[in-house]
Parts: C-alpha cells; structure tokens; sequence
C-alpha cells in the first residue's frame, strides 16, 4: 500500500496530476448543475413577478 | 432516421432527450473511468525509463486528445450554425468550449509536472507546448467573444467564425512533434505504424480515453441544457417547466 502512494520516488508529481485532474472534473459537473439551479430560480422569480402585475 | 434528426433540433426535444440519456453516459463514464484507473495504477507495468512517473499519460493524454477532438466539435457545430441557422448546432459549439478549455488546461498541467522529472524542467517553449497553449488561448478568446456580445444568436456567429480561424492550429499541434525536433516525445498511438506501447499501457490509456469521451459527452449535454433554457426563456414550454419545478 505504502510503495503504491510511493509511486517510485513520483509519488508527489503522480497523486498531484490526478488530483487536479479530479479538480477539473468536478468543476466541469458542478458548474452546469449551479447554473442551471440559478437559472430555473430566476426564471420562477420572473413567473411569480408577471403573475402578480 | 431523418425524422429523428429534425425532432432532435427542435430545442424542447432535445432537452427532454438530452435529460434522460445523462444518467446513462454519466454511469458508463465511472464504470470505464474505475476500470481504467484500476488498470492504469495498480495492474499497468512500471516504466523501465521513466518509473512510475510515467503513469500521469493516463489523465494527460486522454486530456491533450480530448482538447483537439472538442475544438473540431466546437469548429464542426459552429459551421453548421453559420451555414445552416441551426440553433441547437450553435448551442452544441458555446456548450464544447468550456469543456475544451478545461481539457485543454488540464492537459497543459499535468503535462507540465510530467516534464519536471522527466525533462528537468517545467517549461520549455518547444513546438508541442507552444501550440497547446495557443489552443487554451483559442478557447478562451472564444467564451470571451461569446459573453462580449448581448445578441446570443449574433455572438454564437461570431464564436463560430473565430472556432474556424482557429482550426488551423489543430494540424499544427498533431504535427508538431515531428515537423519540429521537440524535446515533446513523438506520437506512440496516433499513428499509421502498429502503436509502440506495451499493451498493458495501452488497454488503461484507451480506457481512459473513452472514460474522457464520456464524460464530455455528459457535461456537453448539460451545458447545452442551460444554454437551451436562457435562450427559450420566453417560450411556453420553458414557462411551463419553471412552473412544475417551483
């Protein structure tokens, strides 16, 4: 287990690389999951708006 | 079949279809992504050069590709916008190029704390770098261009023509390694000899790749979905939508 994170003496230049590599994923799904949150939101705002003038 | 395809640029269908395929990309994306990562880490046989360092191909390559295939998707949808006013094809193109940045960035970094062991250093100006990098400039004058004009029906013909501009690059990046002497190495795979890479690399670096292709195909059709809902904000079927969800 010790010499997997060890990755022969790469383990730093490895584990950093798929770290950000994970960073970037997870940035690519949540930033339309927000989005579109933010977005359906507004849109109610805008509905609750016209219905009461 | 060609009904289909007309159904599909309708952009209200192709947001319910778009919402029921996700799931099923998005588990076969982490399916392939675990196998291949499973591959790559622990079964893949060490490097007799470069040790273990060896294993960043396995989110860097994927990457670098995925950077190249987006723009093509990027410059093919933003064509046939220009050339045909298809809207859901001007959606597809502005919805690529946040995921192509991203892929394009992340090829860029990994590749960079690659090169430190290997090379020695972080950075070179060599032909292969400079050109990706170009390419990250790509996209980001692209998202810039976009957000700068009001008119989303106008920006997404601008984006395009500069999408087009750009394509010239792709060659140059492929090409690179071998018109160039790079300290980049040449291509292993990509090329019209058999690959010369051990097996055991290639399964988990093809893995990888489709477990990247996936995965942009997921974030693409979620982005596009948003993009769907700003611009047919107005219509009825957005309206009613926002009504049953809120």
């Amino acid at each position: 287990m010790k010499e997997f994170f060890h990755m022969g003496g790469y383990g730093f230049y490895v584990w950093t690389s798929y770290g950000i590599a994970l960073l970037v994923l997870l940035a690519n799904l949540l930033s339309p999951i927000l989005l579109k949150k933010k977005l359906l939101s507004e849109l109610a705002r805008r509905e609750k708006r016209a219905r009461r003038s | 079949m060609l009904k289909f395809f007309h159904k599909m640029a309708s952009p209200k269908y192709f947001y319910q279809f778009a919402g029921k395929l996700i799931p099923w990309l998005a588990v076969a994306c982490l399916g392939f992504m675990l196998v291949g990562l499973y591959d790559g880490l622990l079964l893949a046989p060490t490097d007799y050069q470069q040790g273990d360092s060896y294993r960043i191909m396995f989110v860097h390559v994927p990457a670098a590709w995925m950077s190249m295939f987006i723009y093509m998707v990027m410059a093919g949808a933003g064509a046939i916008g220009l050339i045909w006013h298809i809207k859901l094809a001007e959606v597809m193109a502005i919805s690529s190029a946040h995921v192509g940045a991203s892929f394009t960035f992340l090829a860029l970094v990994t590749g960079s704390i690659w090169g430190k062991p290997m090379w020695g250093a972080w950075w070179v100006w060599d032909a292969r770098l400079t050109s990706e990098l170009i390419l990250l400039f790509l996209y980001l004058g692209v998202i810039a261009l976009y957000n700068a004009v009001e008119d989303k029906r106008t920006a997404a013909r601008a984006t395009s023509i500069l999408a087009l501009v750009g394509v010239v690059n792709i060659p140059i990046i492929h090409y690179s390694v071998e018109w160039w002497n790079t300290l980049h190495q040449g291509p292993t795979v990509t090329k019209f000899d058999a690959p010369s890479i051990d097996i055991d690399m290639l399964i988990p670096l093809l893995l990888m790749a489709v477990a990247f292709k996936l995965f942009y195909a997921v974030v693409v059709l979620m982005r596009a979905r948003c993009e769907i809902l700003q611009r047919e904000r107005n219509s009825g079927w957005v309206r009613d939508l926002v009504k049953a969800s809120s």
